[in-house]
């Protein structure tokens, strides 16, 4: 277990940014993982006075602070709207309901850790990561820093843009680390997609083939499965080999794809049921105020 | 370091290691229901409530919970026995070891949605592990106390 | 008879059920005290090496440290952490600490300190060379391999079971009936292959942990979750090389056993440091020791040619077991005997011939132990296998195969040391299971669209109850004031609730209820000697001796009462609530009996009762489960698992049930993802719950548990055991319905996704199996 010799519950982000500029010192996330390793840190610095345990909506984005926990965004009605649940399929499978109250979204993108299930999601949802120190910058360029940048993460900005998301991943059970993860976000023209824990962290592509040009339809998925199989690389621990993860990444990309285009038919469906309400009652309107002048 | 906290509903100040784990305070002031299964966040046996919300003592620092209101089983005695007793009598609690993780996740659960579905019982219980039941008794343990429950209430 | 039980057949609440559902203290970390020695044991990186020096000085100076033993300081007599009844068959392999090193995780020195971060910081601190040997890590070239695992000359092997050190042998040996090869060549159909069972981890919540003290008497005073404390003690005394007199093993409530603490894995590295320093101490395994220096089960194939006829008449069978006892041979002699005697009996039906085979080796990996099942869950995998694929080629129902050829009540089991199948229901628990699942339905291979196929498997199981004409079990049973009763036992409840069930069994003989019955185990100086809980014996075997105990106190008190109404004892009946005179003239409450006792009384209100069994009935069960099986990804969902268990009478059905749901996930758990993965140089991948994967509620999808019952004239009330039997069908009734939707029989666990998807593509590409 790792063990530390002070603890300072951080009174500012400057005063964060500060401590942790010593490589002895550590950012205290949900402390899941950093529990696990075997190290003599100096001082633990604590970012829960900070105010960052939040999930804020403008009319534009989302943002959600780095203490936000990974149930919170489970649970958050608005992200799940926004994701078409998405949000909470991309978490729902890690450990227990109590490890997801403690696990930080802060947490888990910090660590850009392989297996991560929520870096795979935010990869595809046009989401911007705020460094106290570096500034804002794309969840993608955040994923390659360096993994020895001692900065603060301070919050994630979600846009909210009209597109279908989904979500899928293999697990050898339930709740375990994923052996690959998949997100799918389509807006009917652009399609994004990132396939994570192959074992290494997820990365995003776009379809840069045209292979969807006319639509997601099960010929298209499968091509553009296929051809999206290739383009990523992969590797073997004790959940699977690269064989595999290969194998079933074009099963999980061709799934994904094809829920992401039934959202979005649902979408349209909803949408013109909507119309239709409203026209619908414009028109009982209409007739109401009508008879009124009769 | 100094850290007071509401443990069980009694303010309490205490002077601990900065790295001590809240697991490991919780049972160094007597409440030994809190128990330890693994080193790895998996198992879900040292549940405890803070503030409220089911966590993970084991990757919790006692200095973290500072400030705020934890509740372990002993604090949470009659409303966990309102179930618990279904559970007896389905024998499931088997070795034990893990009841009292069990216990307090369950009370979040039915805080938090007090007549869950079978499948959302599973899920929100997914992180609590026993190696005894097969878990199929806990379930029917708490499906029967929800039922009495709803037939009290007509 | 049956319909006039009060206790016996009842869904009695366990004893402890509120105290340990509400969190009270019960175990051994919760009821010892914490201001004492904190004990680590340093831990070998290396699979096999010689420790040239080592060097404590600077552990030593850490503040806090007490001590720091190493190889030299411990007694240079061997002895086996297994535990068995003396003279144990496991060979005396061990010493507190070797020179040796045989496996990574094996004990290098022991750190005792007076607080956990001093004892970390001086593990560090030890500085050991080690010359680095080519360990034995592949158990098929373990026998007879140039390098040795116990090349020692003070290696003692007390049983005849065919151990030699100068092979890497642990045990062998043949047993047969009839002239199989004869019966095998006449055959029209052969199903010959291997199975591997993987060294699976019990995986209990509670891990390995013990408390030690000098009590008053200046003895051994030890505190334990074990299943044995007599065998603890025996065991703990041989460690130290001291006189059994002065230890005292004493356990509270076990977090669950399976099996794992019926070895004495943690217990002898306190009780050093207590003996020593003469100040309690207390060592608490981490998860991760629990993974890499536990007692698991033993790694076993286990090779099968099973010769029928077309008819589907099963007549020949020939086993051979090749086990992997690892670094020392706890169990290794006795698990593999089941892997045989607990399976090939199954098919007793029409069986002409067969024969049973073993060689277990060392090797240079964790050491192996007891594991629910004991042998018989790697056997039955493998025969089960066998006659399911011996099904399919025949184009035959499996349950049809089954009936043609299993073992009935009255038949005398040439494969089962010649013993009579007693009470059998297995025929009953077939038909039975075969409704309650619907097997008609759900065998076909059904398509549900996606990819998802769904279908049906089944397997059968047997196991025994007791070590037949060897392990004793006993029972105190006492009248305290107010007439209210002691049960004093020496078997270990772990979970399993054999508290209950024999004080169900007490009640049931003294006519009272339950709750009149207290019970207490298990301690070295106050309980009767029992061998323990393993070996599915205590329901069987101390539940006997309940019942003559409680016969014999009924004796003693109709004579206190035939004292108090100055008649003859032949006057008076036992009435539960007293005694009464035949006649109806008198009548003594067990109150007024109890106070009698106590005062100017020279009759025992007390009695024991020990009992020893030449015979080891069979459970009998059958298993038969639903799966989805992704063909796209190879995952495999649970959906449906029906049972039918034939434990002779349940004397408790809820805790029956229990212990099959139990038994059956984690059999689910072992046949799908419970692996163990060895790395090339002997470390261990699995090492803690995040790699091990045991079931979550979300992987074992709906369970359903029933019972026929069979009478067993020889166990307590007609019962027999339930405890082991429950793991074993899983393995093959999952492996038979992945065959049967992908084509391909999966004959080593776990049979994960990955293996699924990557067989049915070599099948596609015609390389497969």
């Amino acid at each position: 277990m790792i063990k530390f010799k002070d603890y300072v519950r951080a009174q500012s982000l400057e005063e964060a940014y500060t401590l942790c500029q010593k490589k002895r010192n550590v950012v205290l996330g949900g402390m899941l993982w950093l529990k696990m390793q075997k190290r003599n840190a100096g001082t633990a610095i604590d970012l829960c006075d900070l105010g960052l345990n939040y999930i804020e909506e403008t009319p534009e984005e989302f943002r959600i602070g780095a203490m936000t926990t990974l149930r919170q965004l489970e649970k958050h009605e608005g992200l799940n709207t926004l994701t078409h649940y998405a949000m909470e399929e991309s978490v729902k499978h890690i450990v227990g309901v109590q490890f997801r109250n403690v696990a930080t979204l802060g947490g888990s993108l910090f660590g850009r850790f392989g297996f991560s299930d929520v870096l795979t999601l935010f990869q595809v949802l046009d989401a911007k990561v705020e460094l106290y120190h570096a500034g804002v910058m794309s969840v993608s360029e955040f994923a390659e820093l360096p993994r020895k940048t001692r900065d603060i993460l301070v919050q994630v900005i979600v846009a909210k843009k009209n597109a279908a998301v989904a979500y899928q991943s293999m697990r050898n059970t339930a709740t375990d680390f994923p052996v690959l993860t998949c997100a799918v976000s389509y807006d009917g023209s652009i399609c994004q997609c990132a396939v994570g824990a192959r074992p290494a962290k997820a990365v995003a592509i776009t379809d840069t083939q045209n292979l969807l040009k006319d639509g997601i339809t099960a010929r298209s998925a499968e091509a553009f499965a296929v051809w999206a199989a290739d383009q990523f690389t992969y590797g073997s621990n004790i959940r699977g080999s690269e064989a595999y993860r290969k194998k079933i990444c074009q099963v999980l990309v061709r799934r994904t794809l094809m829920e992401a285009a039934e959202k979005v038919e649902s979408k349209s469906k909803e949408l013109h049921n909507e119309m239709y309400r409203e026209i619908h009652e414009e028109i009982h309107e209409e007739i109401h105020s009508e008879k009124k002048e009769i | 370091m100094e850290i007071t906290m509401t443990l069980n509903g009694k303010s309490i100040t205490a002077s601990i290691e900065p790295d001590m784990l809240l697991l490991d305070f919780v049972r160094s002031r007597g409440c030994l229901s809190v128990k330890r299964g693994c080193e790895t966040a998996n198992c879900g046996l040292c549940t405890v409530l803070m503030d409220g919300v089911p966590v993970l003592s084991c990757s919790t620092l006692a200095a973290r919970a500072a400030g705020h209101e934890v509740y372990t089983l002993e604090g949470l005695q009659d409303e966990a026995a309102d179930f618990a007793v279904f559970v007896a009598d389905q024998g499931a609690e088997q070795c034990g070891f893990c009841n009292p993780g069990f216990v307090m996740n369950t009370i979040a659960l039915l805080r938090e949605n007090p007549d869950p579905t079978d499948e959302e019982i599973k899920a929100y219980l997914a992180g609590n592990l026993c190696r005894c039941s097969g878990y199929e008794g806990q379930l029917r343990g708490i499906r029967a106390y929800l039922d009495q429950k709803k037939e009290k209430e007509g | 008879m049956e319909n006039k039980r009060k206790a016996v057949g009842q869904p009695v609440r366990k004893k402890d059920a509120m105290q340990l559902l509400l969190g009270k203290p019960a175990y051994v970390e919760d009821v010892t005290p914490s201001d004492v020695l904190v004990v680590k044991v340093l831990r070998s990186p290396h699979a096999h090496a010689l420790i040239e020096e080592i060097k404590i000085d600077t552990a030593l100076k850490v503040p806090g440290i007490v001590a720091v033993y190493t190889y030299k300081d411990v007694p240079q007599k061997r002895f086996t952490m297994a535990g068995q009844t003396y003279p144990e068959p496991s060979p005396y392999d061990r010493l507190l600490l070797d020179q040796r090193v045989r496996f990574v995780g094996d004990a290098v020195a022991i750190i005792a300190g007076e607080d956990e971060k001093a004892v970390d910081k001086a593990m560090k601190r030890i500085r050991v060379t080690y010359k680095v040997l080519e360990p034995v890590l592949d158990m098929h070239t373990a026998k007879d391999n140039p390098i040795l695992v116990h090349p020692e000359d003070n290696w003692k092997s007390l049983c005849p079971v065919g151990a030699d050190n100068r092979r890497n042998l642990c045990a062998s040996d043949v047993d047969s009936h009839g002239d199989v090869d004869a019966v095998m060549a006449d055959c029209d159909e052969i199903v010959e292959h291997t199975w591997r069972v993987q060294p699976a981890q019990q995986a209990m919540m509670e891990t390995f942990r013990t408390y030690t003290e000098m009590d008053r008497y200046g003895r051994l005073h030890v505190i334990s979750s074990t299943q044995i404390v007599f065998h603890c003690r025996r065991i703990i005394a041989n460690a130290l090389d001291i006189p059994k007199s002065r230890v005292r093993v004493e356990k509270p409530r076990i977090g669950g056993g399976f099996g794992a603490k019926q070895t004495v894995v943690a217990e002898v590295y306190p009780a050093f440091v207590t003996w020593k320093t003469g100040r309690a101490a207390r060592m608490i395994y981490t998860r991760r020791e629990c993974q890499i220096a536990g007692s698991p089960r033993h790694e076993m194939e286990v090779h099968v040619k099973l010769g029928a006829s077309r008819a589907g008449k099963i007549r020949a069978m020939d086993v051979y077991t090749l086990s992997n006892t690892g670094a020392f041979g706890e169990h290794g002699p006795t698990t593999v005997g089941l892997s045989g005697h607990k399976s090939i009996p199954l098919y007793t039906g029409g069986l002409e011939a067969h024969r049973f085979s073993y060689d277990v080796v060392y090797t240079n990996l964790q050491a192996s132990g007891a594991y629910r099942g004991y042998g018989a869950t790697q056997g039955l995998f493998a025969v089960e296998s066998a006659v399911n694929e011996l099904a399919e080629r025949l184009h035959m129902d499996p349950i049809a195969l089954r009936e043609k050829n299993i073992v009935r009540e009255g038949m005398m089991m040439p494969a089962y040391f010649g013993e009579k199948a007693n009470a059998c229901a297995l025929d009953r628990c077939i038909t039975h299971c075969k409704e309650l699942f619907r097997w008609d339905e759900k065998a076909p291979v059904r398509d549900m669209g996606n990819g998802k196929v769904r279908t049906a498997g089944l397997a059968l199981a047997m196991q025994g109850s007791c070590i037949s004409n060897l392990d004793v079990g006993s029972a105190t049973m006492k009248l305290g004031d107010e007439g209210f009763y002691n049960l004093i036992i020496g078997a270990a409840d772990m979970g399993t609730g054999c508290d209950t069930i024999l004080a169900q069994m007490a009640a049931e003989c003294m006519e009272c209820p339950v709750e009149e019955i207290e019970v207490f185990g298990a301690d070295t100086d106050a309980s009767p000697y029992d061998s323990g809980s393993y070996a599915s014996s205590t329901t069987y075997l101390t539940g006997r001796a309940v019942e003559m105990a409680c016969e014999e106190l009924k004796n003693n008190m109709c004579q206190i009462a035939a004292g108090m109404m100055n008649c003859e004892v032949s006057d008076v009946e036992f009435t539960g609530d007293g005694v009464r005179r035949l006649d109806g003239s008198g009548f003594v409450s067990r109150f007024d009996i109890a106070t009698k006792s106590m005062l100017n009384n020279a009759i025992a209100a007390q009695t024991t009762a020990t009992h020893c069994s030449p015979v080891s009935p069979p459970p009998y069960m059958v298993g038969m489960v639903e799966i989805e099986l992704d063909k796209e990804t190879g995952k495999v969902d649970i959906i449906d698992y029906a049972a039918v268990v034939d434990c002779g009478t349940v004397i408790n059905p809820n805790l029956a049930r229990v212990q099959t749901e139990g038994g059956i996930v984690q059999g689910i758990g072992m046949t799908l993802y419970e692996g163990v993965t060895y790395q090339p140089d002997g470390h261990i991948s699995e090492n803690s719950l995040m790699q091990y994967k045991i079931p979550t509620r979300l992987d074992m999808g709906k369970l359903r548990v029933e019972f026929e019952e069979s009478y067993e004239p020889t166990g307590p009330f007609g019962a027999k055991s339930i405890g082991e039997i429950v793991i074993n069908t899983p393995a093959p009734a999952i492996a038979h319905a992945i065959y049967k939707i992908t084509g391909v029989w999966h004959r080593r666990l776990p049979i994960t996704p990955e293996k699924i998807l990557m067989s049915m593509e070599q099948k596609k590409s015609g390389s497969g199996e």
